[in-house]
């Protein structure tokens, strides 16, 4: 399969959250806004194309039976790469993030695209997949909090639109659960078409 | 395709890995110490100077704890060409809505806020963060009052504090943390002989 | 008494998966009948405490004193992971009856952002309840992580009953599945906020 391929599919056909609907928790946690959507989505797809990778070269050298352990290892190994980097580098963002940067350990995302595809295909193409997946969950992160920040501080990517305040429930609890189920309508009706 | 799954192997595989990944961590950890270190310093000194009147020390540096109302509160001293600029006072009260909200202080020498900051909270996001001056004028309010003959209450407990529209219970914990900042500014002053 | 706002803190006001957003992908994957919306919730209370028993112990008495803080998600997780193998070894063996009813919740759980979420926040949020914020000691951090299960667990039935009075209903193709599922889980989180501000 040639590589652009690889990342398109995972940026359309089997998008993460609209398609195979992994990766719930962070996708709802953290859209508050475009750019955290956004933040979140990078610091996963950074995860995903270097977990891929390495899991990819190791997977000749891991017994069957402990695969899930080691791979989580390994994915633990990447998140806490990231973390501290972005504690160094992008502290404002970090704070925001949060809880949500350990847990893209857990984001069942990035140990399911290592299970599927890195374990089974060579280094390159894992590494693209890891990208290709990456880029689909980040382009959902940065539309579901483009719309929430739209509708709940009337602004974008913090630029601010709308004099006063938007409607509130949308940067809330309540209104990610909402707007996510929305768009998901949304898309399953162009699929449809 | 993959080793055969003994014993040995299994255990070996996962020490490997384990041992491998707590080298490439420790690695990032220092290389990453001193910048975030010196991220961490930089949001601190920010804030400082956003709410102190003009120094050339460095407060964060200087920084000293004071006990108010059963909590730590930490102290940052300012001087300018040696003399007493003013003081910064980081305070926590737990009468937020959503839970504790942790604001700094700037006073000037005689006890007039020179400009607050809030640190951290957990308010209703378009409500109770409208504690937050980048989303509201709310706590600008206070600067230039001097809490010796300033109210620090809403106007509905018979203060002179405009409380923010449906977020009573924020802005009372404001007020509230204000007056704990100015409790231990004057315990200071106090204990400076009222030089500062 | 603080016990108990703690548990109404974390079970109403502060709701895993209504508030926090830990927990979502069994929630929204084995809520359909309320039979196994109880199983997945037992097991969960019962993990997630054990869990978080051994990992705050991992970090009050290892990665502190040794200033490793860093080490804090590899460890954590694999703390979680060698748990859940060992309990389902555990009760394959003594109760086999118990394994089965738990099926294949069990090995999920390990990927359960919840357990590595209330793991984590556990260590290091700072609480207040009625006094100064500070860092949870172990009876109150097991009774906390205890009712944020519970938490789940409610949540968890209480949706399964919404879904099961959905499945008579007719539903527009698009909303099928997975949206209608958000939608209505966004409806009860729009009711669960009435709590916030009780403690």
């Amino acid at each position: 399969m040639s590589k652009w391929k690889i990342i398109t599919r995972g940026i359309i056909k089997e998008n993460p959250t609209f398609v195979l609907v992994l990766g719930m928790c962070p996708t709802l946690g953290t859209t508050t806004s475009a750019i955290n959507g956004m933040g979140m989505g990078l610091a996963t797809t950074f995860v995903l194309m270097l977990s891929n990778y390495a899991i990819s070269l190791l997977a000749g050298l891991i017994p069957s039976k402990i695969r899930i352990p080691a791979y989580v290892v390994v994915i633990a190994i990447f998140v806490t790469v990231v973390q501290l980097l972005m504690q160094a580098y992008v502290p404002a963002l970090y704070q925001t993030l949060g809880l949500f940067i350990p847990l893209i350990v857990v984001n069942c995302i990035v140990l399911g695209r290592a299970e599927a595809f890195a374990s089974k295909n060579k280094p390159v193409d894992s590494f693209f997949d890891g990208l290709g997946s990456g880029l689909g969950f980040t382009l959902s992160l940065t539309v579901l909090g483009i719309v929430r920040e739209l509708l709940g501080s009337g602004s974008f990517f913090g630029l601010k639109l709308l004099s006063g305040d938007g409607i509130l429930v949308f940067i809330l609890a309540p209104g990610a659960f909402l707007v996510l189920g929305y768009l998901m309508v949304l898309f399953n009706k162009i699929k449809q078409a | 395709m993959a080793k055969e799954s003994n014993f040995k192997n299994m255990v070996l595989t996962l020490f490997v890995i384990c041992f491998c990944g707590s080298a490439v961590l420790g690695g990032a950890y220092l290389i990453t110490q001193a910048p975030i270190a010196s991220a961490q310093a930089e949001i601190i000194n920010k804030a400082l100077s956003g709410v102190l009147p003009v120094f050339d020390n460095n407060p964060s540096e200087e920084v000293y704890d004071m006990q108010i109302e059963g909590q730590t509160a930490k102290v940052y001293p300012a001087l300018l060409n040696g003399a007493k600029a003013g003081i910064a006072v980081e305070v926590i009260s737990t009468r937020g809505f959503g839970g504790p909200i942790q604001v700094l202080v700037g006073f000037f020498p005689d006890g007039t806020i020179c400009n607050t900051a809030l640190i951290s909270h957990s308010e209703t996001p378009g409500l109770g963060d409208k504690l937050d001056q980048r989303k509201s004028i709310f706590s600008l309010q206070f600067n230039g009052k001097n809490p010796k003959n300033f109210t620090l209450a809403v106007k509905k407990d018979g203060g002179q504090v405009d409380a923010i529209t449906a977020a009573t219970i924020s802005s009372r914990a404001f007020c509230h943390a204000i007056d704990m900042a100015y409790k231990v500014f004057t315990e200071i002053d106090l204990q400076d002989g009222g030089q500062l | 008494m603080e016990y108990i706002l703690i548990v109404i803190s974390a079970v109403f006001v502060n709701n895993i998966v209504l508030n926090q957003f830990l927990g979502v992908c069994p929630f929204l994957g084995v809520s359909n009948k309320i039979s196994t919306a109880v199983g997945m919730g037992a097991a969960v209370i019962f993990v997630m405490t054990l869990s978080t028993l051994f990992t705050y112990l991992l970090q009050r008495y290892i990665l502190d004193p040794l200033q490793i803080g860093f080490m804090q998600t590899v460890t954590f997780i694999l703390v979680i992971a060698a748990l859940v193998q060992m309990v389902e070894i555990i009760l394959k063996k003594t109760s086999p009856a118990l394994y089965q009813a738990l099926g294949i919740f069990l090995p999920l759980i390990t990927t359960n952002c919840a357990v590595l979420g209330v793991s984590i926040l556990v260590v290091t949020k700072e609480l207040s309840f009625g006094g100064a914020p500070a860092m949870l000691n172990l009876p109150q951090a097991l009774v906390y992580t205890a009712s944020m299960a519970a938490g789940f667990g409610l949540a968890l039935i209480l949706f399964a009953g919404l879904r099961e009075q959905m499945e008579l209903v007719g539903i527009p193709k698009p909303f099928r599945g997975v949206p209608i599922a958000l939608i209505t889980a966004g409806i009860l989180a729009l009711a669960f906020m009435g709590f916030s501000g009780i403690v």
